[in-house]
Formats: structure tokens, C-alpha cells, sequence
């Protein structure tokens, strides 16, 4: 479904910020494959997430989504494949439109915007049933500007938008990071409820250990802009913290990120 | 200075108040809708009436006159927008070169600073001669109908799939782009829209005083601004629908008139009118900044406090 091969990407190259930030990179995603990406600060991680949804163009190498060549695409027009929940909650919606808008514009994902109707009534009640799903109450509150929503509904709102449009690939950069422990699970579950429900092709950045193990049939780790670990299936069901950390030491050759990891 | 010369000046504060609220609701576009101050409506304001002259005085119908003039405005955005999302340049600069380079085309069009337009030649849509004349030739009941004509299509066009798409370019890009809009599109489509409003306010502006001069248009963005302010700060709290919203841009605009009535009623110069509007933009622009800062003192304060 997904395929990167041989990517570069770094930034300000010639200077002294000279970072490398994505080195000969190479993943390939099944259809319905459910990956947790994990790894230090500056990893590549985040930048790897990037490249795929166009917020940044690769140096070299290809990307392909569903057998489409996507790397030269611009991010709007990558977008028909790709649902994304960020980081910040303030990222992924537009506060000062309604929930309802919000929606609409996402449900429009893909598709030419012409001058017909922003929002049908038909769409509303679709919407309405859509976000009894989330449990947060938001239905009642169809009209609320998303500015006033917390962060916890923001997220969990951003996801029903990003997979609104059943997208070819879902991708999740720390989407729970910026939350309280209770809410970033009720996020959690969310994701994994409608990821199961959909098969949706998936790839989940966490600084949480647990919750790498814990979801998805894949692990991938990233190491300096590369894939240092790949586990997957009866494997990755029986991978523990201690297990995982032992390995990433191994590949790495450095203690380092023991507390980063654990802690955070 | 007696209270009758003011009353005297009503029709025509009520008039041009609302001929330049076209204005201010094609700077709402831009500022509010998309985010972007666009300087370029400083040129537009003066190219829509030269526009509307220029083809007037060649014979062609008003009303195709004014569509010219619409269509005017439209490349002056189409000119910003392009300068910002294919050549990279800041939106604040692109506008001031836009502006600047109309400055040479205003010329151009006119062939002189200021060409003159009689209304017992042409058949004008609205004149200042008629101010206190009953029934549809007076230029309040036509800039209200143009005003209102104007309110109407903005509110259905932001509630269409591609005004959805622009609200949201202005509300947030990252957003925008994530959900599959072209946000470089969008914004051209704002400035185009929103400076093709400006020329058409021009083009009833030249038409109300009987001219165009190439000097009209300066430091119209700043009355727009004016215009929204004003209309935002009486009336925030109660209009919170969009068409509601742009009626508080109308009223600004008319009230921004009425303050610039009084300042001359009070003896000071029409030339003295430039800076007073700076600095009520200013002052107006100011007071959420001071709002947050002082209250932010205050609640830092009273969380230590209670520790």
C-alpha cells in the first residue's frame, strides 16, 4: 500500500544546521498493516511522516501509495490517500469553524469543491450518528466553534476527519502526546476502534513504549533516519518494554535512549 | 459650526458611507476571511473608478461599465495573489508592489491624473447631486441596494463548498492543505474577489463625486480597516452570523463617515483626516494587545498567590 524507497531527505544542507535527517529509507506497508513507529528525538521520525503527506519534498527516492507515484505530488493533491492527526490538537481543525464545517470540509477530502451547498442536512445527521461513536457529546453540538472544544475533543475530532474519507493510508504523528494520560487513551481506543473497523492502512508515531507494543501488527523503529528494527507478527505479540529496549541498545550501540524512551 | 450645517452633511456621510462599505467588505475578505492584509486595494481603489470612467466616456453602458471595473480589480488580485503563492513573496509586499505598479497603470488608463465625469451627459448610476432627491436616483437607496446585493452573494458564496474551502486557507492553511485544498488557489481566489469588490466601491465612488483621480485610492486600505474595526468592536458580541457580521462592516464603514463629518464640522481639514484615521486603527488595533497583556499580569499574579 505504502512503499518508500531509498529516501533522503536533510535539511539546510551546506551549513552548520546541516542535518540528515532521513538516510536510504526504506518501509513497505501490506494493505491493512497497523505499524507503531518508534525512536529517539531526531530519529526521523516525524520527518518521515512528512515526506509522505507532501509537507516536505524528498531529496531523492520515491514514494509510492497504492501503486501511484506520489513524490512529486504537492500535499493537497496527496491528501485524496491520506488522513492525518498531528501532534498539536490545534493543528488538525480550523477553530473558528463549527464542528459541522469542519466535517464537511474534511468529507470533501479528494473531491473538486464547487459552488453547490458547503453542508447538505442529509451530511449533518450522518455527522450526528459519526460523532455518538467518539461518546464525548459532541453531537449536540453540531454548531460549537471547534476553538472551544478541549484538546482531547479536538484530537478525537481530527481523527473522525481524517478517516472520514476512508483513506488509503492513515497516518498518526504522536496524536495522543499533547493529552492528559485518561483522555490520550480515550483517543487511543478511538484510533483503534475505527482503524479495526475500516482496515485502515496505519502508521502510528509514539514516544510510548507500551503503546507500540500494545497496537498494531507491526513495530518499526527508526535509528539516525533509517529502520533499525522491523517486528512484526507472532514476534511483535510477544515483545516486551525490557525485550524492546535490549534490542534497540543492540542496534544502536548506546544506552542512551533508555530514559527518554521509558520515561516519556 | 452650528448643528444645522452638520444635520446638512447627513445624506451625504449616509452615501458615501455606504459606497466605501463595499470597500470594507472586500478588506473583510482579505483580513478577517483570509488572513492576509492586502495593500493592493491603496491601487484598486483608484483603478476601478479610472475603469469605469474610461469606458463610460467611450460609450459603453454603465452597467457594462461597471462589470469592466469589477473585472479591473479582479487582475490587480490576480496580480498580488500570484506575486505570493508563485513567486514566494510576503503578502504584505506583494500587495505594496502591486499597488505601486498601479500607480503607473492608473496613469496610463486615465492618460492624466483626473479625468472628470459629467452626470447630465451620462446616465451615472449615482451622483452627489442627487444626495437629498426622493426616490431611486438618490445614491443612498442605490449604494444600499448595492450594499445589500453584495452582503447576499458573499453569505451564500461562503457557505458553498469552495467559500468553505476559503474560510478554512484563512482559518488554518495546515488544515486546509491536509483536507486536500489548494491553499495557494484559494488565497488568489480571496484577493481577486476582494479587490474586485474594491474597484466596484471605486467605480460608484468616481460616479458619486463626478471624477477619478489617481490619488483617490491612498491609504484606502487603512479606512477599510477602519470600517471593520469599528464594526467589530460595537458589534462582536451580538452578530455572530457571517451576513450579520458584514451588515457591522456596513455600519462601521457609515459610522468611520460620520466621525469624519464631525472632525471637519469641528474645523480641522479634510488633510487632517489621514492621520486621525491611522491613529483610531491604531488605537483600536492596540486594545486587544493591551487587554491580554495586562490581563495575563493579572492572572499570573493571582496564581502565585494562591499556592
Amino acid at each position: 500500500m505504502l512503499e518508500l524507497k531509498h529516501v533522503y531527505k536533510t535539511f539546510n544542507p551546506g551549513t552548520v544546521n546541516e542535518k540528515q535527517a532521513l538516510v536510504d529509507l526504506n518501509l513497505s506497508l501490506q494493505e491493512g498493516d497497523f505499524v507503531t513507529v518508534i525512536g529517539g528525538n531526531g530519529a526521523g521520525k516525524s520527518t518521515m511522516l512528512n515526506i509522505i503527506s507532501g509537507a516536505y519534498p524528498v531529496d531523492t527516492g520515491t514514494i509510492t501509495i497504492g501503486g501511484v507515484d506520489v513524490t512529486k505530488l504537492p500535499e493537497h493533491k496527496r491528501a485524496k490517500f491520506i488522513g492525518r492527526v498531528f501532534q498539536d490538537p490545534m493543528m488538525g481543525t480550523a477553530a473558528t469553524m463549527q464542528i459541522e464545517e469542519n466535517l464537511a470540509l474534511a468529507s470533501r477530502r479528494g473531491k473538486r469543491r464547487g459552488l453547490k451547498v458547503g453542508i447538505t442536512n442529509s451530511e449533518r445527521e450522518q455527522y450526528k450518528e459519526m460523532l455518538k461513536v467518539l461518546g464525548l457529546g459532541l453531537e449536540e453540538r453540531l454548531t460549537t466553534k471547534v476553538g472551544l472544544l478541549s484538546g482531547g475533543q479536538r484530537q478525537a475530532l481530527t481523527l473522525l476527519m481524517a478517516t472520514l474519507q476512508r483513506p488509503k493510508l492513515l497516518l498518526l504523528d504522536e496524536h495522543t502526546a499533547a493529552l492528559d494520560p485518561k483522555t490520550a487513551a480515550k483517543v487511543l481506543a478511538a484510533t483503534e476502534e475505527i482503524v479495526n473497523r475500516d482496515h485502515l492502512t496505519t502508521l502510528m508515531i509514539t514516544h510510548n513504549m507500551r503503546d507500540a507494543i500494545a497496537h498494531g501488527n507491526r513495530l518499526v523503529m527508526l535509528y539516525e533516519g533509517r529502520v533499525v528494527l522491523d517486528i512484526s507478527g507472532e514476534e511483535k505479540k510477544r515483545l516486551t518494554v525490557e525485550n524492546l529496549l535490549e534490542q534497540f541498545n543492540r542496534v544502536s550501540g548506546s544506552q542512551e535512549a533508555d530514559d527518554k524512551l521509558l520515561l516519556s | 459650526m452650528d448643528l444645522f450645517s452638520l444635520l446638512n452633511m447627513m445624506p451625504g456621510v449616509a452615501a458615501q458611507g455606504l459606497i466605501w462599505s463595499i470597500m470594507a467588505i472586500g478588506v473583510y475578505i482579505t483580513y478577517k476571511v483570509l488572513d492576509v492584509a492586502d495593500l493592493t486595494v491603496d491601487g484598486t481603489m483608484c483603478t476601478g473608478g479610472a475603469v469605469f470612467i474610461m469606458l463610460t466616456l467611450s460609450g459603453c453602458n454603465v452597467w457594462v461599465a461597471m462589470l469592466g471595473a469589477f473585472l479591473s480589480g479582479m487582475l490587480a488580485g490576480l496580480a498580488t495573489g500570484l506575486l505570493h503563492t508563485a513567486c514566494g513573496i510576503p503578502a504584505i509586499l506583494a500587495g505594496i508592489l502591486t499597488q505601486l505598479s498601479l500607480y503607473s497603470v492608473n496613469l496610463r488608463i486615465m492618460g492624466q491624473a483626473n479625468r472628470p465625469i459629467s452626470v447630465d451627459q451620462y446616465d451615472l448610476l449615482v451622483s452627489a447631486r442627487n444626495v437629498r432627491e426622493m426616490g431611486l436616483d438618490n445614491p443612498i437607496v442605490v449604494s444600499l441596494i448595492f450594499a445589500a446585493v453584495t452582503i447576499v452573494v458573499l453569505y451564500w458564496y461562503f457557505g458553498t463548498e469552495q467559500g468553505c474551502a476559503l474560510r478554512a486557507t484563512g482559518a488554518n492553511p495546515n488544515m486546509a492543505r491536509a483536507q486536500g485544498i489548494n491553499t495557494s488557489f484559494t488565497k488568489v481566489l480571496g484577493l481577486m474577489l476582494s479587490n474586485g469588490l474594491v474597484a466596484l466601491s471605486a467605480a460608484l465612488l468616481a460616479q458619486y463625486q463626478g471624477f477619478a483621480d489617481v490619488n483617490s485610492g491612498r491609504g484606502a486600505i487603512v479606512i477599510g480597516l477602519a470600517a471593520v474595526i469599528i464594526g467589530e468592536v460595537l458589534f462582536s458580541k451580538i452578530f455572530r452570523n457571517f451576513a450579520l457580521k458584514l451588515v457591522a462592516v456596513v455600519i462601521g464603514s457609515i459610522l468611520y463617515y460620520l466621525v469624519y463629518q464631525v472632525v471637519i464640522w469641528l474645523g480641522l481639514r479634510s488633510d487632517d483626516m489621514k492621520l486621525i484615521t491611522a491613529l483610531i486603527v491604531a488605537l483600536f488595533l492596540s486594545i486587544p494587545y493591551w487587554k491580554k497583556r495586562y490581563f495575563g499580569k493579572k492572572a499570573r499574579k493571582g496564581a502565585g498567590a494562591s499556592c
